[in-house]
């Protein structure tokens, strides 16, 4: 087993809580208190009515597709190993998007709105990344 | 209200040589350009009295010390990316109305080809020029975006250009007619880096897939180079040697949020969708009046989607304008007259607005026919946007 080399979330501060969650393998997202409004990335106060107030709800992990690029020459050494490969924009069923990956798709498949739900992959002893697969 | 139209004029311009591989630091760069600007503007160095910079290459301190100017009354830098030196000339322009300052240097220079972070790497992380600071865009490609595998520009436009394909019907074509217009244009001027090597389509459409749908030749240059423009009042530039170009209509713009552009509730509401109608009030003029465009071509797609943002064209409907030819120099919007990013130089656009004063004197290499008003956008980051219209 070679050396995990792509990078890694730093994750300070809230992206560190965010991914934290991840590694428990529960996808949450900071939801305002006060008027329910889901958002990502982490904010310090709500941007559509001003309030402080916030928890980390857990999301149902179903979303679909919201656009892609096939990556086909890396730029980054650590990744010359997946070409092709599809770094997908997912909109989750709560209205928040996250940048990810859709795994068993070939990326010739994708296509907007394709249903996808989560999954976690625990790349590292200390990092679990979310990604989607197809709907079953 | 008191406007800033027509109370600035650019009475100024300079550029290095465009290379791959200056041999030079940032630094000297900027100072050489910076020479030629106000030597073209019929000043000496110690009459400039105002600095506004783009991001973090050189500084302030080092340009004061270097030209020395025993006065700078005015200083400040803007950070919104390859929008900055568009949204820089707004500062100037600001300075010089308000009479904060006279004569406002704008320098831009970088070794945009060898001092990238992939050749300082392969350098052993020699380099002169100042490294870029942590921001909040930084931190969502770190978090959120280089983990899976999206770690440049190119990768987080493609989301915008796939989107945009799959809706619209947008087409390979119509990216290369940006990619071939520009390159057609190079071929007159005789700075441009791609300058003697002529494209075609079938070039374009063998030229390998970086990531869908940017292919190499939808991707602007990597050069070396530094451009530098002086801006003073229009009371001042009429005693200066050329014709003065006027700053008719200016604005910089911001998407929301700018720090992440998965999240937009509007992937396609860019800066520049909120900037080009103030601009264009400002002026008093609308797209149908404008002569040429200089359109911040960091790659081809997102030249068709600034086209739609500035009301050129409705949402969806950039492919097929720029596929009709109007975008060439017999078209009916010459579109980067000098090249553009994608064939003559990478300098962060300011070689746009070198090269926009020169149509407006009538004084550019492949001149556009009695032209009045052009107009250059800049696009930065993740979209944040600025655009100037000028007339002679």
């Amino acid at each position: 087993m070679g050396e995990y080399g792509k990078p890694l979330p730093r994750g300070e501060g809230y992206h560190g809580d965010f991914y934290r969650f991840c590694k428990q393998h529960e996808l949450r997202f900071q939801r305002c208190a006060d008027c329910q409004a889901w958002r990502h990335p982490p904010r310090e106060c709500c941007p559509h009515c001003g309030a402080f107030a916030w928890r980390w709800e857990q999301v149902s992990g179903k979303g679909q597709v919201y656009s892609w690029t096939v990556v086909q020459r890396a730029l980054h050494p650590a990744f010359a190993e997946d070409v092709p490969y599809a770094v997908v924009i997912v909109e989750l069923a709560e209205g928040v998007r996250l940048v990810s990956r859709v795994l068993d798709l070939p990326p010739q498949e994708l296509r907007l709105g394709l249903p996808v739900e989560v999954v976690f992959v625990d790349v590292t002893p200390e990092v679990t990344l979310p990604m989607f697969r197809p709907c079953r | 209200m008191q406007t800033l139209k027509d109370r600035a004029c650019i009475v100024g311009v300079g550029e290095t040589a465009y290379t791959r591989g200056s041999g030079k630091s940032v630094l000297r760069l900027v100072l050489e350009a910076a020479r030629y600007a106000i030597a073209d503007a019929g000043l000496q160095p110690h009459d400039i009295d105002g600095l506004v910079l783009s991001a973090h290459y050189v500084n302030q301190e080092q340009l004061a010390a270097n030209l020395g100017i025993p006065d700078l009354r005015y200083a400040t830098t803007v950070q919104m990316g390859g929008a900055s030196p568009v949204a820089a000339l707004q500062s100037a322009a600001m300075a010089v109305a308000c009479g904060l300052a006279t004569h406002v240097l704008i320098p831009f220079g970088w070794n945009g080809f060898s001092e990238t972070p992939v050749k300082r790497r392969s350098s052993g992380g020699k380099t002169y020029s100042l490294r870029p600071p942590e921001n909040a865009m930084t931190a969502s490609v770190r978090n959120y975006y280089a983990p899976y595998g999206a770690v440049a520009p190119m990768h987080y436009y493609a989301w915008l250009a796939t989107r945009h394909r799959q809706l619209y019907g947008t087409t390979d074509e119509q990216m290369a007619a940006v990619a071939l217009a520009c390159r057609e244009h190079a071929q007159h001027n005789p700075k441009a880096y791609m300058y003697g090597r002529p494209l075609t389509l079938e070039d374009y459409l063998n030229s390998p897939i970086l990531a869908t749908p940017f292919r190499v030749l939808d991707c602007c240059l990597e050069t070396d180079g530094a451009c530098a423009v002086v801006v003073t009042s229009a009371e001042r530039a009429r005693d200066l040697p050329h014709d003065p170009v006027y700053i008719m209509g200016i604005a910089e713009g911001h998407p929301l949020p700018a720090d992440d552009l998965a999240n937009r509730a509007d992937p396609f509401a860019i800066g520049l969708s909120y900037a080009a109608p103030k601009a264009f009030a400002m002026a008093g003029v609308s797209p149908r009046d404008i002569d040429f465009v200089e359109i911040y071509d960091c790659f081809t797609y997102v030249v068709l989607l600034q086209l739609e943002a500035l009301g050129f064209c409705r949402r969806g409907e950039a492919g097929p304008f720029a596929a009709e030819g109007r975008l060439r120099i017999d078209g009916d919007l010459p579109c980067n007259t000098h090249g553009g990013l994608l064939s003559e130089a990478h300098v962060w656009g300011l070689n746009h607005v070198v090269e926009a004063t020169r149509q407006l004197r009538h004084e550019a290499p492949l001149q556009v026919r009695d032209c009045e008003l052009g107009l250059v956008t800049g696009w930065g980051d993740f979209g944040d946007g600025s655009l100037v219209i000028l007339r002679r």
